[in-house]
């Protein structure tokens, strides 16, 4: 089976989170990146999928030269190989329709992208790429099995679950659940330096959304302490005060 | 022109996020000085097609039929789209479910759209620049994203704008759709609903809990609070990490993002990927022993105390108001 996953580089979840130039600029300085958690989920289970030769994993990327050390953290935790669309990922509609040009001349069995990425948390990928392919999508799953011809995949529903099978090729965003995260070896370090990264220059696009600027979470209040033994003022508060039950 | 709401139903009845959707998406017809058409698949009985009038849908699309019973995403989102074109709708709202977030990106294809996912707010339009504030960095701030397309998708978060009663009535009509059957490659086995759970994405109030629980075993007193108060359960990472609860309670960056009007946070320290998830919440409860728990900066109201005293009192307390309300 050959499995693609896409996967983008994201500020480190621990990252306090400010802007530049009158807000209108993610201020990237002294900001770690990382691959984007939810990706690192799809990956390790396309590589259990794949396990002893059982089909190959290659992840692709698409941003500018600086993504790189991400994607080399890709190969060490097992990727067979990568390729990186160079370019600015401008937005998810970009982003989904490189790859899906990508996917035209290479095709694969199965496409994994994370639920969403952790900065801009579109979940858009996914099911662009499905659209743009003409295959099925699940934006959101929690399970992933495969058989042979199909796969059994679960997704969440508010307040519950529905299971689904779906033969491939299909496209999936990984949630908590698929897999553990795998964490890379000293062999999957040392060898990740040699593994194919191929670089492919970007097709023309036009977009159809462009972010003008951002704004921090407004402040809030000094908080209120109640007394540990009097949590009937606490309720008194909740329903008069605050009006939330 | 006009603007298409796709009303999602949970097995055949509309929740409150879809009322806040309609609300939202009639605010935007006004806006725009148009009608709002709302689009129904699956199996919906009349009068509760015709209640989406009292939140402003002027005509209620009713697309039923065996195949189209159950979400298929790719289908339902050609339906959708068929609709938008027939109705000349160049904005089509969503509420931003899961279901949402997968028919959103497809419709955005399909309607050559820009799409704002995770909306907050109404858009604004000043001098033909369409645009639309929307949750980035996993709650830990906001993008104002222009949408330069004719047409455009948004899809609004749950509990961020308020349902609003216009009074009017809504005109139900078959829609039949052609579909094709390479739409329908995923095939649905099994749909779990519990029926006395709050879902946790849309819930108004929500009770969280840490690893100030000590073990999975004392989560009675968590699920008895949450009963009392209509609210859903929820947990932090390390929580759902050691499998004391299930994934999908586990808020956070990693995690569900959630806007309840209350989230309680008991035992949880308040690590910046935890309040990431909860940075909308309208009003926060923190129950700490710890005075210098991180959660407390952030918190409107404060319990600092060991939950395993204060959350049984909190219950009593909770009694005693329901039964004197």
């Amino acid at each position: 089976m050959k499995i693609l996953v896409c996967i983008s580089n994201v500020p480190d979840t621990t990252t306090k989170i400010t802007f530049t130039d009158n807000n209108t600029q993610f201020n990237t300085s002294g900001v770690q990146f990382i691959l984007n958690p939810y990706d690192e989920i799809a990956l390790s289970r396309a590589i259990e999928l794949t396990d002893g030769d059982k089909g190959t994993v290659t992840v692709i990327n698409v941003g500018e030269v600086n993504t790189e050390a991400t994607i080399r953290k890709a190969l060490a935790i097992g990727a067979t190989d990568a390729v990186r669309i160079n370019a600015k990922p401008h937005d998810a509609w970009y982003v989904a329709y490189q790859i899906a040009a990508y996917i035209k001349a290479n095709p694969v069995d199965l496409i994994l992208t994370g639920r969403e990425s952790i900065d801009y948390n579109g979940s858009k990928v996914a099911g662009m790429l499905g659209e743009l392919l003409d295959l099925p999508s699940v934006s959101i799953i929690k399970k992933l099995d495969a058989g042979d011809n199909e796969a059994t995949v679960e997704r969440e529903i508010e307040g519950g679950k529905e299971t689904l099978t779906i033969p491939y090729p299909f496209v999936a965003g990984a949630a908590e659940g698929v897999a553990e995260p795998k964490i890379p070896n000293m062999r999957g370090i040392m060898s990740a330096r040699t593994k194919p990264l191929t670089v492919v220059e970007p097709v023309e696009v036009k977009t159809f959304s462009e972010i003008i600027s951002y704004e921090t979470l407004a402040p809030r209040g000094q908080v209120k302490l109640v007394d540990a033994g009097d949590t009937a003022k606490l309720v008194e508060l909740l329903h008069t005060e605050a009006r939330v039950i | 022109m006009s603007v298409l709401i796709y009303a999602e139903n949970a097995g055949g009845t509309f929740k409150k996020s879809i009322f806040e959707a309609v609300s939202y998406a009639k605010a935007i017809a006004d806006q725009n000085n148009t009608n709002l058409v709302a689009i129904s698949i699956g199996d919906v009985s009349a009068g509760e097609l015709a209640s989406l009038g009292k939140y402003g849908a002027q005509k209620v699309l009713n697309v039923s039929g065996d195949k189209l019973k159950n979400f298929v995403n790719q289908a339902y989102a050609a339906v959708i789209a068929e609709a938008a074109k027939k109705e000349g709708a160049d904005i089509v709202i969503l509420s931003n479910t899961f279901s949402g977030r997968g028919l959103a990106p497809r419709l955005g294809v399909k309607l050559e759209a820009g799409v704002a996912d995770g909306a907050v707010a109404l858009p604004e339009q000043n001098g033909g620049k369409f645009t639309v504030k929307k949750t980035a960095f996993s709650g830990k701030a906001f993008a104002i994203v222009e949408l330069t397309s004719a047409n455009k998708v948004i899809a609004l978060v749950p509990n961020s704008y308020k349902v609003v009663e216009t009074g009017g009535s809504a005109q139900v009509e078959d829609f039949s759709v052609v579909t094709k059957e390479s739409d329908f490659k995923a095939t649905i086995k099994e749909i779990v609903r519990s029926a006395n759970k709050v879902s946790l994405p849309d819930a108004e109030i929500v009770v969280s809990a840490g690893r100030g629980l000590k073990g999975p075993e004392n989560w009675g007193m968590i699920e008895e609070l949450a009963s009392l108060l209509g609210a859903a359960t929820a947990c932090s990472k390390p929580v759902s990490d050691a499998g004391w609860r299930p994934h999908s309670e586990h808020v956070g960056q990693t995690g569900i993002a959630v806007s309840p009007n209350l989230y309680i946070a008991i035992g949880i320290s308040g690590a910046i990927q935890h309040l990431a998830g909860i940075s909308s919440s309208k009003v926060i409860v923190v129950i700490n022993k710890d005075p210098e728990a991180p959660f407390f900066k952030v918190a409107d109201y404060g319990i600092v105390g060991d939950a395993f005293e204060v959350v049984p009192q909190l219950i009593a307390a909770v009694k005693e108001y329901k039964a004197s309300a």
